[in-house]
């Protein structure tokens, strides 16, 4: 058949039967997706509902949320990945917002944008062992802050204590917040400042009146992806800690191991369903606002 | 300027203080000892034996399933792209350490010959679920690459000239993206040089990262070199990858 030949609408039966074929394309796919992440899904799910005899109950999810040990790492856990969002996210836009203003294609470009990538999603346990390495006992950085008259050990700081640890944090969320936010700076139209500046509006005024009203959007949704990050974050913690600062993936991985109380797994399981759900709520609300992020990117 | 200036402190401070604890030898002064560590722990080399391994397969399943799909859902279902766009996020939305709660409940509680092959060695336990994480960064590179070259042309051409679909994936729109798809090989390899979570909770502890977290409690100098050469050289091979995509493009 000719490309240049119009092809004969085809009827419904046939079309029906070519969506079955196309979607047949992506049973592969699927299929691994099934068993190797819903399998491991379905077990904590089940386990999580289910007492050590496999008798359906909801005590481990009572548990899981109620219990003094539980309740304190899921608040160390909230304040650490809201914290280091928040903190991310900011310092994660201007460094974006300074990235974009250099020439297209620069070596800086590239550098920013593929070490973003190796930082956000792979630092973990070399970010632990660098902060150890600056800011330990005898780092670097603390000997330098030490004969500049600073003692940061006499005045309390730990590496391994929950503020060295949001501080590790920051360095792999800031390059998280500049992946994510990146396009939608490249989303803001010059046409907007240039019509904002012939009206008279200022540097400022743009930012506040045009630029942030637009931007409002994909900054809360990229914020809550950070929080998600840093709530199912678990390498960083486990190299640099050992499992001293009570967190909720410590207090997963605690409960797994300990024979300390019979149905102590099934309670693990229950918090690591508390995670999912969490998370899942933290990513539907990331979709809504994604939505109204590219409203404005429409064209 | 003000902005890249601090930011630029604030992340290379870390990292220059990680390669100055690296070089430092016990008893004063600098050497490279802790690197060379590598090559005389007998642990440490078998245990970066295992990951690379791993490693490998991993990416090699990671580009079998991601490859095809993405070429098939821009071809012949574009409809899906919404659908796979979210099963790509559900591994984010289920983190490793809640698979491996999963995965450990299995480990502790199902016996037959299917979970007992699985269990037998890191390498069948682990490189299973390590494709699962690497997915979404994967797919996402490939379908990027895709996106820039004219896929439909290229497939249609090779169609007309009477190549089989295989033989097209292979030797038409593989090359097209190579740099894609080295990006997400690499983005695996980096992957897992980096987990130690799913290995530490189902208890293997031969992978180089959980080796290099144990070596860690007693000589951290090595761990911080190790960790900081594995960190900088996947750094330096995507940054190669990024080059390369671009001298490709500006020739005319």
């Amino acid at each position: 058949m000719s490309l240049l030949e119009t092809p004969a609408a085809p009827t419904e039966t046939v079309r029906a039967a070519g969506s079955w074929r196309a979607a047949l394309g992506l049973a592969p796919f699927v299929a691994y997706l099934l068993v190797f992440l819903g399998g491991p899904l379905y077990f904590v799910v089940s386990g999580a509902l289910s007492d050590p005899d496999g008798r359906p109950t909801l005590d481990n999810l009572v548990a899981s949320v109620t219990q003094p040990q539980y309740r304190a790492a899921f608040a160390s856990s909230i304040v650490l990945s809201a914290g280091t969002a928040v903190i991310g996210a900011v310092a994660g836009a201007f460094l974006a917002q300074a990235v974009l203003t250099s020439r297209p294609h620069s070596p800086l470009r590239r550098i920013v944008s593929t070490a973003s990538g190796v930082l956000a999603y792979f630092g973990g346990v070399p970010l632990a062992f660098a902060f150890i390495a600056a800011l330990g006992q005898t780092g670097l950085a603390t000997r330098f802050l030490r004969t500049a008259g600073l003692d940061l050990y006499a005045s309390g700081f730990r590496i391994d204590s929950l503020t060295g640890l949001a501080l590790t944090y920051v360095y792999f969320q800031i390059p998280l917040m500049v992946i994510l936010i990146t396009p939608a700076l490249e989303g803001l139209l010059p046409q907007w400042r240039e019509a904002a500046e012939n009206l008279g509006a200022s540097a400022w005024t743009y930012w506040r009146r045009i630029a942030l009203p637009v931007l409002a959007p994909a900054l809360g949704g990229a914020t809550l992806v950070l929080f998600g990050n840093a709530f199912a974050a678990y390498a960083t913690a486990l190299a640099l800690t050992s499992g001293s600062i009570p967190l909720l993936p410590t207090a997963i991985a605690a409960a797994l191991s300990g024979n300390v109380l019979a149905g102590a797994q099934n309670v693990g399981l229950a918090l690591g369903l508390d995670m999912v759900l969490v998370i899942a709520v933290v990513m539907v609300g990331y979709v809504v606002l994604q939505r109204r992020a590219s409203r404005w990117q429409a064209r | 300027m003000v902005v890249l200036g601090l930011s630029a402190v604030f992340f290379l401070v870390p990292l220059l203080s990680a390669a100055e604890f690296s070089l430092r030898v016990p008893g004063g002064g600098y050497g490279l000892a802790n690197y060379l560590t590598i090559a005389t722990d007998e642990v440490l080399l078998s245990s970066l034996l295992v990951s690379l391994q791993i490693a490998v397969v991993t990416a090699a399943l990671v580009l079998a399933l991601v490859v095809p799909t993405a070429v098939w859902v821009r071809l012949r279902f574009p409809a899906a792209a919404v659908l796979l766009e979210s099963a790509t996020i559900l591994p984010i939305v289920v983190p490793p350490v809640v698979m491996a709660a999963g995965i450990a409940f299995v480990q502790a509680n199902l016996g037959g010959p299917v979970f007992r092959t699985l269990f037998a060695s890191s390498f069948t336990a682990l490189t299973p679920f390590y494709v699962v994480l690497a997915l979404p960064f994967a797919y996402r590179s490939v379908d990027n690459g895709l996106a820039a070259i004219p896929l439909r042309t290229l497939v249609e051409a090779a169609r007309n000239l009477g190549a089989s679909l295989p033989v097209t994936l292979l030797r038409v729109v593989l090359p097209a993206i190579r740099s894609a798809v080295l990006g997400a090989a690499f983005l695996t390899l980096a992957l897992v040089l980096g987990e130690i979570v799913i290995a530490r909770i189902l208890l293997y502890g031969d992978t180089f990262p959980v080796a290099i977290v144990e070596i860690g409690r007693s000589q951290a100098g090595v761990a911080v070199a190790l960790t900081l050469a594995s960190l900088v050289l996947t750094w330096l091979l995507l940054l190669a990858v990024s080059f390369a995509g671009a001298t490709r493009r500006t020739p005319r």
